[in-house]
């Protein structure tokens, strides 16, 4: 399984998510700068959190109009797997391959933390890493993770089952009180109809090696490993 | 008008004219006794007429306008130390980890197994004062470029931050602004904020202090330096362009502040890009590996004056630069403003003839600027053009080095102020019992008096603050803040990439000083300050290896202010040599003073910030400072509670005294330097054998603080006995501080070895005290005798604890 890491002017956690996808998992990777449009060789294409072009603008608003994204768009609409962490998220929003948006957080605050999350299905690519009705513990650092989408995406978004990942008590609790940045339905991550395009804030790079202290991110990135995409 | 207005207008009214006064040289000689300046104009450039005389002198003519300019920034105490220079001559420099001491950009010291470290601290008060958020960003992105400036890739962020109360409006948006700008610059450049300290106290009202400092990893196989070489080598500017910002920053940092500067003063505040600078980051670091780089220097202070003059200086050479070829972001500029802009993200080079082509693709690939602007020449001038006359020829070595220095008197005594707080004694506090104490009137119990401590903002947790600032980013980062008395990041290269299972080391690092202790008894407090943050980095099992400091200090000129610098850097010079921790560099900040309200000038406490950074060589062994297992056996290592001697355990300068009784005064614990290093290298033993599972140190607020905080941080209760010394009062016992004490907890399991351990290598500085209970047991304090001193609820102490500062800075708008 190939990974390719986009890396923008901007990217900071590239390198993070090399860490996990080379020298965890062993498996190839190569960075893809953002001017670059052959991406061929790539099985998975992440695109890393960071701040991509000083995320000027709005958060990703620009990276949607790099020439890697094109070629990413044709890589997600090919049926292979595209991953967007934190910025990664909010650039995905943007190009639209997934609905809805990122927005400020509600306390306005950025916020680094550890918070629970309730795996809301693991029949995905992504999640079949993970037990069913799993709590996982990930690492999260944004400024502008509030998710927010209008009531019919949202409706759609349930009925299509496309909602993996949300803001919960450690119990396993979905409720407002477990909601970090007032996410619309504690959103944390989603994925597209097709379920090849995922897009989450916390960092599952950042809970994949024992020394620093959880690996509860890792399954996501093990799941994909032995699949087969188009 | 303020200073910084007056030069503006002064350099738009008669750039010209200023400049062909240098041209003609002879007629300026000719008539030395009439200078082109009026009084008002020379002391706007923070210079004194002695030190105007002494630019005659060193030029052998009048200066002009932005010669003047030049002079002014690089002759203030922030670039040339004119104060401290004599007393920094006597902090140890050298020692066999240290690969690169003060004077460059940053310190470097071996850590092993190829791995080198740069850090360095550096402060931003004045501008943050002024202009909280981009104050506090653009110190976070000055001491980065010194770090990436070596080669290094920056890998750590920590700061010392200090402001007034939280119960003063200006104070919270001051606090909200600072952590703010941190966040801001720190989370988008990709650099972890991995830890620091926060204290609050109105000393700091009207000037705050904001020192960060960073680390980062060598990447290229040599170390960058500054100096200059190699005569005909092109000069490059890289990065961003330059403007009018921040116009003359360093002379600002070195006056006092008064009531009109923060309106007066803003266009003296740089506004920071740290998208850029990530992109500055990555190109210096790519450009380096290139090996054509010969020599860099970042534009900080005094921008494009600075780094001529240093570079120049450092090689022996000169540097002929064209202001036409800078590429700047506005029009009509004149060489005053080029030469004083202090414009980030922005640095020089001097490349290897040939190759600048190269070097410039690199960073245009970045997006980023870069153009040659001068050439490195033979005559140790610094020559400046612009639109083709000269705008400046100085000695290089009259800006950089032959600078004014001032040797000044020491008072003989102590000043009145130390000699007062220096005679109170405890028994003037009110009669207790092993029940409590009255305060105010009423009855308080040793149990309210700890948790009032636990509710002083400057003991409570401070995740308010580190939680808006990316702590994990770059994957290496072991132990978070809050839960460690160090933060601990592990040593990975990540270009040319370390494979994961061989990057087993890591690096600690600390900022620390009770200033309070400083003001009481500067040579004292500044060897507790040193003490202490090897303390703190022994408690996660690191060894001590080096210190940059940064000096925030009030104003030299003044006989207290100059006494407590010249008493701190005694105590600094000495607590450093003791513990084998060499100073590396640093920054010095004086006159943080602010006029009051009454008119006078008010000096912050002398804060002299020690940042530490020590080794840990195996990230297996690691220590937070929570209980970890219940029935795990408490320790108190260092002197003992029945202790006899009341000057090194201490009510002197204490926070109980502070927050119970309002009171600054005694004098601080005395250190023994031999008894820390004793105490210390026991942790770290322990902590290696894996006997010791949590270590914290007992600072403000002494054991009773450090348990309660232990308790919280690991969410469990513990059953302590505490043995009294008769003279002793109660609250001493509880809450003296001092006596080098370190908190452990040891597995049963490990009791013996342990235990046979402490009665060789650390006799009579030892007791065990205790044990770790089930959270619903509490924290519980009894005496031998059996009489309860303090009874508290986990959840209780832990909410109060927590709530303390985000209850005053969210519920506020300021």
């Amino acid at each position: 399984m190939k990974f390719g890491i986009v890396v923008f002017p901007g990217s900071n956690c590239d390198r993070d998510v090399a860490m996990v996808t080379r020298d965890v998992l062993g498996q190839p990777t190569r960075m893809i700068w953002h001017e670059d449009t052959d991406l061929s060789d790539i099985d998975v294409v992440v695109i890393p959190g960071g701040f991509s072009y000083g995320d000027y603008l709005r958060c990703g608003a620009i990276a949607r109009f790099s020439p890697v994204m094109q070629a990413t768009v044709t890589h997600a609409q090919a049926g292979k797997p595209v991953l967007g962490i934190c910025n990664g998220f909010q650039v995905l929003t943007e190009v639209g391959l997934l609905p809805g948006a990122l927005v400020r957080n509600r306390g306005l605050h950025f916020i680094c933390d550890r918070v629970p999350l309730k795996i809301e299905r693991t029949d995905r690519p992504w999640t079949q890493g993970y037990p069913r009705s799993e709590v996982i513990t990930l690492p999260i650092a944004h400024g502008e993770g509030c998710y927010y989408a209008d009531a019919e995406t949202l409706q759609a978004l349930a009925d299509h089952n496309q909602i993996l990942f949300r803001y919960c008590h450690p119990d396993g609790t979905v409720a407002d009180t477990a909601n970090p940045n007032g996410s619309l339905a504690n959103i944390a991550g989603i994925c597209n109809r097709q379920g090849n395009v995922l897009g989450l804030m916390p960092h599952p790079e950042r809970a994949a090696d024992p020394v620093l202290g959880s690996t509860d991110g890792l399954a996501l990135f093990k799941g994909l490993l032995g699949l087969n995409f188009p | 008008m303020g200073v910084i207005q007056s030069k503006i207008n002064a350099a738009k009214a008669e750039p010209a004219c200023r400049i062909e006064a240098c041209a003609v040289q002879s007629m300026c000689m000719a008539n030395p006794s009439s200078p082109p300046f009026t009084p008002d104009e020379i002391a706007s450039e923070g210079l004194k007429p002695g030190e105007y005389e002494e630019i005659v002198q060193r030029l052998g003519r009048h200066p002009n306008r932005a010669e003047l300019g030049m002079f002014g920034v690089m002759w203030s105490e922030h670039c040339c130390y004119k104060n401290s220079r004599p007393l920094l001559k006597q902090f140890p420099t050298q020692g066999e980890r240290i690969l690169v001491g003060p004077g460059e950009n940053a310190g470097v010291v071996d850590l092993g197994d190829g791995l080198r470290l740069a850090f360095k601290i550096e402060s931003h008060n004045h501008p943050s004062a002024v202009e909280p958020f981009q104050g506090a960003a653009t110190g976070v992105g000055g001491i980065l470029r010194d770090i990436f400036t070596m080669g290094a890739r920056p890998i750590a962020l920590l700061n010392s931050l200090r402001f007034g109360s939280l119960s003063d409006a200006r104070t919270r948006r001051l606090c909200q602004g600072v952590v703010a700008g941190i966040s801001h610059y720190g989370n988008c450049v990709g650099v972890p904020t991995v830890g620091g300290e926060v204290y609050f106290d109105p000393a700091y009202t009207g000037n705050p202090l904001v020192n960060v400092m960073a680390l980062g990893l060598m990447e290229t196989s040599e170390i960058v330096k500054s100096g200059a070489a190699g005569i005909g080598n092109p000069v490059l500017y890289v990065g961003s362009t330059t403007g009018r910002d921040g116009m003359g920053g360093a002379s600002f940092a070195s006056a006092e502040l008064d009531a009109d500067s923060e309106v007066e003063d803003r266009p003296a505040v740089q506004v920071g890009d740290p998208f850029l600078e990530k992109s500055l980051i990555e190109a210096c670091l790519e450009a380096f590996k290139t090996g054509a780089v010969v020599a860099a220097q970042d534009m900080g202070a005094a921008g494009i004056t600075c780094s001529t003059a240093e570079m120049a200086a450092k090689g022996g050479v000169g540097i002929d630069l064209d202001l036409d070829l800078i590429p700047v972001r506005e029009r009509g500029m004149v060489p005053y403003e080029y030469l004083l802009s202090e414009s980030q993200e922005r640095m020089l080079f001097v490349a290897q003839k040939g190759r600048e082509a190269e070097l410039i693709e690199i960073f245009h690939r970045w997006g980023l600027q870069a153009v040659v602007a001068g050439t490195v020449i033979a005559e140790p001038i610094v020559r400046i053009r612009f639109q083709g006359e000269v705008a400046a020829e100085i000695p290089a070595t009259a800006l950089a080095d032959n600078t004014p220095i001032y040797e000044r008197e020491l008072l003989p005594d102590p000043p009145a102020y130390a000699q007062a707080a220096w005679n109170w004694r405890s028994d003037s506090l009110p009669p207790c019992t092993a029940e409590g104490i009255e305060q105010g009137g009423k009855q308080t119990s040793w149990t309210q008096v700890l948790r009032s401590l636990l509710q002083v903002p400057t003991l409570a947790s401070k995740q308010w603050i580190y939680r808006q600032y990316d702590h994990q980013v770059q994957n290496n980062t072991v132990l978070f803040p809050g839960g460690a008395d160090a933060a601990v990041v592990r040593l990975r290269p990540v270009d040319p990439p370390l494979p994961l299972d061989q990057a087993t080391r890591g690096v600690a690092a600390t900022v620390d000083c009770n200033a309070r202790y400083v003001y009481l008894d500067p040579y004292e407090g500044a060897k507790a300050t040193v003490a202490e943050a090897a303390r703190n980095l022994s408690c996660v099992g690191a060894e001590p290896i080096a210190v940059t400091d940064n000096l925030n200090f009030g104003s030299p000129e003044k006989p207290i202010g100059y006494w407590q610098l010249a008493h701190a850097c005694r105590g600094l010079a000495e607590a450093c040599a003791a513990l084998h921790t060499p100073v590396t560099g640093g920054n010095v900040s004086l006159y943080n003073e602010t006029m009051s309200a009454a008119n006078t000038l008010q000096p912050i406490y002398p804060t002299p910030v020690v940042g530490m950074v020590g080794l840990i060589p195996d990230l297996q062994f690691v220590c937070g400072q929570g209980w970890r297992q219940v029935g795990d056996l408490v320790y108190l290592l260092g002197a003992p509670t029945d202790t006899s001697d009341a000057q090194a355990v201490t009510l002197g300068g204490s926070e109980y005294l502070a927050t119970c009784y309002g009171l600054v005064a005694g004098r601080p614990p005395q250190v023994d330097l031999s008894q820390e290093q004793q105490v210390q290298s026991t942790c770290r033993h322990g902590i290696r054998q894996g006997w010791v599972q949590s270590a914290h140190d007992c600072a403000e607020g002494g054991i009773a603080v450090a348990l309660a905080e232990a308790c919280i941080s690991g969410q469990q209760g513990a059953e302590i006995t505490l043995k009294p010394n008769l003279a002793q009062r109660w609250d001493e016992l509880l809450f003296g501080e001092g006596g080098g004490r370190i908190l452990v907890s040891v597995s049963p399991s490990a009791q013996a070895e342990w235990e046979t351990y402490l009665q060789g290598y650390l006799p009579q500085q030892w007791q065990q005290i205790g044990q770790v209970i089930a959270e619903d047991g509490g924290l519980q304090v009894i005496t031998a005798n059996n009489l309860g001193l303090i009874k508290a609820r986990i959840e209780e102490i832990t909410q109060d604890w927590s709530e303390a500062i985000s209850t005053q800075l969210d519920s506020a708008t300021a």
